[in-house]
């Protein structure tokens, strides 16, 4: 038993020391761009550095349209699955599942081949139509996680119940989604929010291949020009994953809407048996 | 467009109103049954032209030519040398660094989770593990460049304080094995996520019970515990590979386009038709779909096989 425990007890500490010396070893080196002292001087540069937040905005502004396109998309459908049609949610998991299955480079050169110059829908020709393409895009990417996240919540959520409270007080449809499922998932939907905007901040495929000013391909063109400061953006993108994961954790052990969902339940107890 | 505009844009609220009156229940219900696919107009829609149609063009592209007759020319002509080598340079790096990933991930659940460590270890390296699956891409390129480049922190502690040339010693972090380490620090947090659960699901009335038949630890393991595991494991082992075969930013930022694994050769052609054949590019994207979609289909098969012991 005891040998057990030492042997543990050093596969953690290779393990641990795997893990931290890269970040530790760029860290340090981030602080050497002066030579023979320590210095930020790496990290001024590249705040100076105008394509830096111009890139690092854009990147950020096309995640957060993916995500709000593909929480639209994924929040009435899972509803709508759940409630009137659960045969199809195996479909639908399997269809959310495909970008984690396909690699991004396959679904992007789909995109450039399909919605070219001679397409039916030619996004790829105009700046404005490559913006919306990158945007879909980053939502495609984002299905799996945001999905996941939904359906999640819901489970925690007695939507049935929810669902013939609000019919009762006379809600339409779109009440009911957009006024009591939606702000219960408020939770769930921003947790699968941070783990998206986590990967599509410093995506490269997409935004290369569509030829946008994003901070991925920034990423690289620093990456070639200069010696310090890809380190330094190397701590800070790790710091802005960080940040991102334990919004998305926090989010995610947060219970849904728990005073919303008790109160129609205790409210209406009868709902329930009304059309079972 | 505009008709199919016309019919997607009601069905969550006016379209669904008109069709579910909900609150009378009976009489109603079959009439509703026949409206409610409407509502997954929006996301089948979106599915179908952003994620099917775009996978179908090019899975047709492949057996294509130029103007559009049948053929199996472009799947033929990826055994052609250049192709096949690229293919094989990247199922190689992939097999190395899923197998890397998987004992090494196995071997730290392990000791995470049954080696009598400290609660609190468990949970740092499962949140840990959260971040590093994810910190991917360019920016794993770059620190893995500040530790153990050539003028890397590490390589330079080894050489100054330890007398001890790294790169003299046949090390490259530009090469393959430079890229299986990197790959590394995403493969093992990826492991450790998904094979503590497996790990957690061993019963202890399992080894008990073994115990108390005679068998010793050795013999547990072999004909109990593993066996269990094994499904995980090897499923696991596929998501690895699966991982490590589409990644393509991390191998462009440490390497350039000098490193002909089949993303980056996909990546080139779709710049510069460096194929100087259109449809041969679909053919490489289909093999891509093919590698990938088998490993990782395999592993959703082995992943839902596996719960059945997780009751």
């Amino acid at each position: 038993m005891k040998i057990s425990r030492i042997v543990a007890l050093i596969i953690v500490l290779i393990a641990a020391s795997f893990f931290l010396v890269p970040l530790y070893a760029t860290f340090q080196f981030s602080l050497q761009m002066l030579r023979g002292q320590w210095s930020l001087q790496a990290y001024r540069s590249v705040f100076s550095d105008p394509q830096f937040l111009s890139t690092l905005s854009y990147s950020a502004v096309a995640s957060l349209a993916a995500i709000v396109i593909s929480t639209l998309i994924i929040v009435p459908t899972t509803y709508w699955v759940r409630l009137k049609m659960p045969r199809v949610k195996p479909f639908m998991e399997f269809i959310t599942l495909l970008p984690l299955i396909i690699p991004p480079i396959v679904i992007v050169f789909g995109y450039l081949r399909l919605y070219g110059s001679d397409s039916m829908l030619p996004l790829t020709v105009s700046t404005a139509g490559t913006n919306v393409m990158l945007v879909i895009g980053y939502a495609t990417l984002s299905l799996p996680y945001v999905f996941r996240s939904v359906d999640n919540g819901m489970q925690t959520l007695d939507i049935r119940t929810l669902t013939e409270a609000a019919e009762i007080l006379g809600a339409s449809r779109a009440t009911i989604i957009f006024r009591v499922i939606l702000p219960n998932l408020r939770a769930a939907i921003v947790s699968g929010a941070f783990l998206t905007f986590s990967i599509s901040f410093g995506e490269f495929v997409f935004a290369s291949l569509l030829n946008r000013p994003a901070f991925g391909p920034y990423l690289v063109q620093i990456g070639q020009d200069r010696a310090y400061e890809p380190a330094a953006l190397a701590v800070l993108s790790f710091a802005l994953t960080w940040a991102c994961m334990v919004l998305m954790q926090i989010f995610a052990n947060a219970k849904p809407g728990t005073s919303a969902r008790r109160r129609p339940a205790a409210l209406f107890p009868f709902a329930r048996r009304k059309t079972a | 467009m505009t008709v199919a505009n016309d019919i997607l844009s009601p069905p969550t609220p006016g379209g669904s109103a008109r069709s579910a009156p909900a609150g009378l229940p009976g009489a109603q219900v079959p009439r509703r049954a026949n409206w409610a696919w409407l509502g997954l107009l929006p996301f089948a829609f979106f599915a179908a032209l952003f994620l099917i149609l775009p996978i179908v063009y090019l899975v047709t592209g492949a057996f294509q030519t130029p103007d559009g007759a049948f053929t199996f020319d472009n799947l033929i002509a990826l055994t052609g040398s250049a192709i096949a080598a690229s293919y094989m340079l990247s199922i190689k790096l992939s097999l190395v660094s899923a197998l890397f990933g998987a004992v090494a991930g196995l071997l730290l659940s392990w000791a995470l989770v049954l080696g009598g460590l400290p609660r609190w270890v468990r949970g740092a390296f499962v949140t840990f593990s959260g971040v590093a699956s994810n910190f991917a891409g360019i920016p794993l390129a770059f620190a893995f460049i500040a530790t153990l480049g050539r003028l890397g922190i590490v390589t330079v502690l080894m050489r100054d304080v330890f007398g001890f040339n790294l790169y003299g010693a046949g090390f490259n972090l530009f090469s393959f094995w430079g890229l299986a380490l990197t790959y590394l620090y995403f493969q093992l947090p990826l492991m450790v996520l998904i094979i503590t659960p497996a790990l957690d699901g061993l019963k202890n009335e399992w080894r008990e019970a073994a115990e108390s038949l005679g068998a010793s630890h050795a013999q547990y393991w072999r004909m109990v515990a593993l066996p269990v595991l094994a499904p995980s494991i090897l499923g696991c082992f596929l998501l690895l590979f699966a991982n490590a075969f589409g990644t393509l930013a991390t191998v462009y930022a440490l390497t350039g386009s000098q490193f002909d694994v089949v993303p980056i050769m996909l990546f080139a052609q779709i710049r510069g038709n460096v194929l100087y054949n259109p449809n041969l590019g679909y053919a490489l994207a289909l093999g891509m779909i093919l590698i990938a979609g088998f490993s990782n289909i395999l592993y959703l098969v082995l992943r839902s096989r596996a719960e059945r012991w997780r009751a």
